[in-house]
C-alpha cells in the first residue's frame, strides 16, 4: 500500500553522498526530488491541540510547541506561524477544511486534542497530507502522565517525523554530557542527562572529580564513564534509574578511561594506559574478566563497536599520527581506514553501521566529519577551533558534538549537525557542556 | 470504528533523584593538583624542602607539540630531581603528565600517561627506585597556562613531579 506522502517527502538520505532534494510543490501530489542543492524544508502548520476542557488548555498549547520545535529543528520541516493561519482547528474530530491549509501553502497538517483528566494525559493526534486531501496513516493515541507531557510531546513528533519520512524519528530520547563550570584551568565537571533539546537537566555526579565521557548502554538505562575520584582514571558505571555507581576497572598502577558499551550491553572495551603505553581492551560487566585487544607500543584508543559487535573502530598513531583502524572485536590485525590529511580520532560507528563518525585535526582547525567504513566517501560536517567528540541520534541521521572556544575565555557549548553538514546549531545547557552521548530511542 | 491505535505508551518517566554526593568529599577526595601550590612547604633555603625541589630544582619538564621524548633539559632536570629523591627517602611523588588543548580528549589522555611515563622511567634510570613514583595523566583538563597561543601551550606540555611524604598505596 503506497502512501503518496512517502514518496513526497524528504526521502532522506539513503546512500552516503545522496543529499536530500527540495521537496517541490507540483501539481499532484508532492514529490522529493533528490540533488545535491540546498534543502527547501516542508512547510507545515501545526494548530495547537485542541483541550477538551479549560484544565488542558495550557498542556494543549505547550505540548504542541514542543512538537514543532522538535519538527522544525530538523531544519527539514518548516513551520507556518499561527498568525498565517486562515483557519482554525476547535474541534478535532471535525472534518479537516483542506482549502484553508492549501491556501497558506501547508503541505503537512497535524492536528491534535488533548485531555487531562486528574494526573491522567491522553493525547491524540492525525497527520494530514493537505494537498492530496487525505490523512497520512491512521489518528493515533498516547497515554500517560501530566508531568511527562514533554515526552508525549516528543513522540507525536516522532511518528509525525516517521510518517512523513519514512525513518525513525529521534526526539525522545536523552543526551548524558558533561556539565562545565569555572575557567579553564580550574573547571568544574559533573555529569548531567537531558532531553535532547535541553529540557530536564539533572546531574549524576558532584563536581568533586573530573569526569569525562559519559556514553550511553544499548538500552540507555547505564552510563559509562571516567572518574578521577580516586585520583586516577578510572571507569564507572553508573544505573541511571538509582544513581548508583561502581568502579569498572580499577588495576593499581595504571589508568582506565574511553569505555564504551559493546551492542549487547554485556561487554565494554576501553582503554588501558600502564607503563605509559595505551592498549584496548574488552570486559565483561558481570565476570570483571578483562581481554587485551591489541598490543602495540603505540596509542591505541578511542574504541566503538560496530552495531552488530563483530567489529570495533578505534584510533592509533601507530603509523605516527592519529589515525583510524578497524579489527575485530575479539581484537588482532586492524585495518587502517583513514588516509586523508590531518589526524583523525574519537571514531563512533553509526547506529546504521554504514557510516563512521570522527573528530579530524587538519591545518590547525577541528572538524566533525563522517565516511564510510572502508574510509570512503570523507565528508567534514564543522569546522571550528576545536569541535570534537561525535555522537550519533538514534535514527543515525544527526551528530551532536562538543565545541570549545579559543582562548582564556574559551568555553564548551554541544551542537547538533545532520550528516549532510545542513543545520547546525547549539544545543541549550544551563552551564558549559562537553562529551555528550545520545541515548537510543526510549521505549 | 475507531481507528485510533491505542499506544498507551505507560511514559513512566525515569525519576532520577538529584544527587549531590556520591560519598565523596573533601574528607575523602585526594586533589593531586593542589599540591602544586599547595605542598611547598618549608623554606626555599632548605634543601630538604619541597619548596627547594618546586622551585630551585624545578618540578616540572616540557614537551614538544605531540611528543614525550625528553629534551636534554629535561633529562637535567629530571636528573636533579632524582638526586633530591635520593637525599630525602621520606618523600614520593605522583608524576603527573598533562598535554596541551591542541587534541582530542582521549588521545591526550593517553598522551599525557606518555610523557608522566617518560619522566618516570628516566627518573628510575637515575637511580630512584619505581614504587616511589606513581603516574598520573590530567590530558587537557588542568591546563596551567589558559591562552590559546603557542607560549600557553608550550607550559602546558608537561610532566610535573608532585612530592608527597606519606604516599600510601
Amino acid at each position: 500500500m503506497t502512501n503518496p506522502l512517502l514518496n513526497l517527502l524528504l526521502a532522506l538520505v539513503t546512500a552516503v553522498g545522496t543529499l536530500v532534494g527540495a521537496a517541490h510543490a507540483q501539481d499532484g501530489p508532492l514529490r522529493i526530488e533528490i540533488t545535491e542543492g540546498v534543502i527547501e524544508p516542508l512547510p507545515y502548520a501545526a494548530p495547537d491541540f485542541v483541550p477538551d476542557s479549560a484544565a488542558a488548555a495550557e498542556t494543549a498549547q505547550q505540548l504542541t510547541r514542543v512538537i514543532a520545535a522538535d519538527l522544525s529543528g530538523t531544519g527539514l520541516f518548516r513551520e507556518i506561524p499561527a498568525s498565517a493561519h486562515i483557519g482554525q482547528v476547535q474541534d478535532f474530530a471535525a472534518p479537516v477544511q483542506f482549502a484553508d491549509w492549501k491556501a497558506i501553502n501547508a503541505q503537512a497538517l497535524i492536528t491534535g486534542g488533548v485531555t487531562v483528566s486528574g494526573n491522567k494525559l491522553t493525547v491524540r493526534f492525525r497527520v494530514w497530507d493537505v494537498f492530496a486531501g487525505k490523512e497520512l496513516g491512521n489518528g493515533l493515541q498516547f497515554v500517560g502522565t501530566t508531568d511527562g507531557w514533554r515526552r508525549m510531546a516528543h513522540k507525536v513528533a516522532d511518528a509525525v517525523y516517521s510518517r512523513i519520512t519514512g525513518e525513525s524519528g529521534y526526539f525522545d530520547s536523552r543526551v548524558v554530557f558533561v556539565s562545565e563550570s569555572g575557567p579553564k584551568n580550574e573547571r568544574r565537571k559533573r555529569l548531567a542527562i537531558m532531553d535532547y533539546d535541553g529540557a530536564n537537566v539533572q546531574y549524576l555526579t558532584d563536581s568533586s572529580a573530573i569526569v569525562l565521557a559519559p556514553r550511553f548502554s544499548p538500552t540507555g538505562d547505564r552510563v559509562l564513564y571516567t572518574s578521577y575520584e580516586t585520583g586516577f582514571p578510572r571507569i564507572y558505571v553508573l544505573d541511571v534509574g538509582q544513581v548508583k555507581r561502581r568502579v569498572l576497572e580499577s588495576q593499581d598502577g595504571t589508568m582506565s578511561f574511553a569505555p564504551r558499551f559493546a551492542p549487547d550491553g554485556k561487554t565494554v572495551v576501553f582503554s588501558l594506559a600502564e607503563g605509559g603505553n595505551t592498549d584496548i581492551y574488552s570486559m565483561d560487566v558481570s565476570s570483571g574478566k578483562t581481554k587485551r585487544l591489541s598490543s602495540s607500543p603505540s596509542i591505541e584508543t578511542g574504541p566503538s563497536y560496530s552495531p552488530d559487535g563483530k567489529q570495533i573502530v578505534f584510533e592509533s598513531d601507530r603509523s605516527g599520527t592519529q589515525q583510524l583502524y578497524i579489527m575485530s572485536a575479539d581484537g588482532g590485525a586492524a585495518t587502517r581506514i583513514s588516509f586523508g590529511q590531518g589526524r583523525y580520532g574519537t571514531p563512533v560507528w553509526s547506529p546504521r553501521g554504514d557510516l563512521i563518525a570522527f573528530t579530524k585535526q587538519s591545518k590547525g582547525r577541528f572538524h566533525i566529519g563522517v565516511m564510510r567504513t572502508d574510509g570512503s566517501e570523507e565528508r567534514l560536517l564543522t569546522a571550528s577551533f576545536l569541535d570534537e567528540g561525535p555522537t550519533w541520534a538514534p535514527n543515525g541521521r544527526v551528530i551532536m558534538f562538543t565545541r570549545e572556544t579559543k582562548g582564556a575565555s574559551g568555553r564548551s557549548a554541544l551542537y547538533s549537525v545532520d550528516i549532510t553538514g545542513r543545520n547546525l546549531r547549539p544545543v541549550r545547557t544551563p552551564d558549559g557542556a562537553s562529551d555528550p552521548s545520545w541515548s537510543p530511542l526510549q521505549k | 470504528m475507531n481507528n485510533f491505535i491505542k499506544a498507551s505508551a505507560a511514559l513512566a518517566l525515569m525519576t532520577i533523584t538529584a544527587c549531590t554526593n556520591n560519598g565523596i568529599d573533601d574528607s575523602n577526595s585526594v586533589d593531586l593538583n593542589a599540591p602544586i601550590n599547595g605542598s611547598t612547604s618549608g623554606l626555599l633555603s632548605d634543601q630538604a624542602s619541597p619548596a627547594y625541589f618546586q622551585q630551585s630544582i624545578g618540578d616540572r619538564v616540557l614537551f614538544l607539540v605531540d611528543q614525550a621524548s625528553l629534551t636534554d633539559e629535561a633529562r637535567s632536570i629530571l636528573a636533579a630531581q632524582a638526586g633530591w629523591l635520593a637525599s630525602n627517602p621520606a618523600y614520593s611523588a605522583v608524576i603527573e603528565g598533562h598535554a596541551d588543548e591542541q587534541g582530542t580528549r582521549e588521545y591526550n589522555l593517553a598522551l599525557g600517561a606518555r610523557r608522566a611515563n617518560a619522566a618516570r622511567e628516566y627518573m628510575i634510570s637515575q637511580g630512584v627506585a619505581g614504587d616511589r613514583l606513581k603516574v598520573v595523566s590530567y590530558g587537557k583538563e588542568r591546563p596551567l597556562e589558559i591562552c590559546s597561543e603557542e607560549n600557553c601551550y608550550a607550559k602546558n606540555r608537561r610532566a610535573v613531579t608532585v612530592l608527597s611524604s606519606d604516599l600510601t598505596g
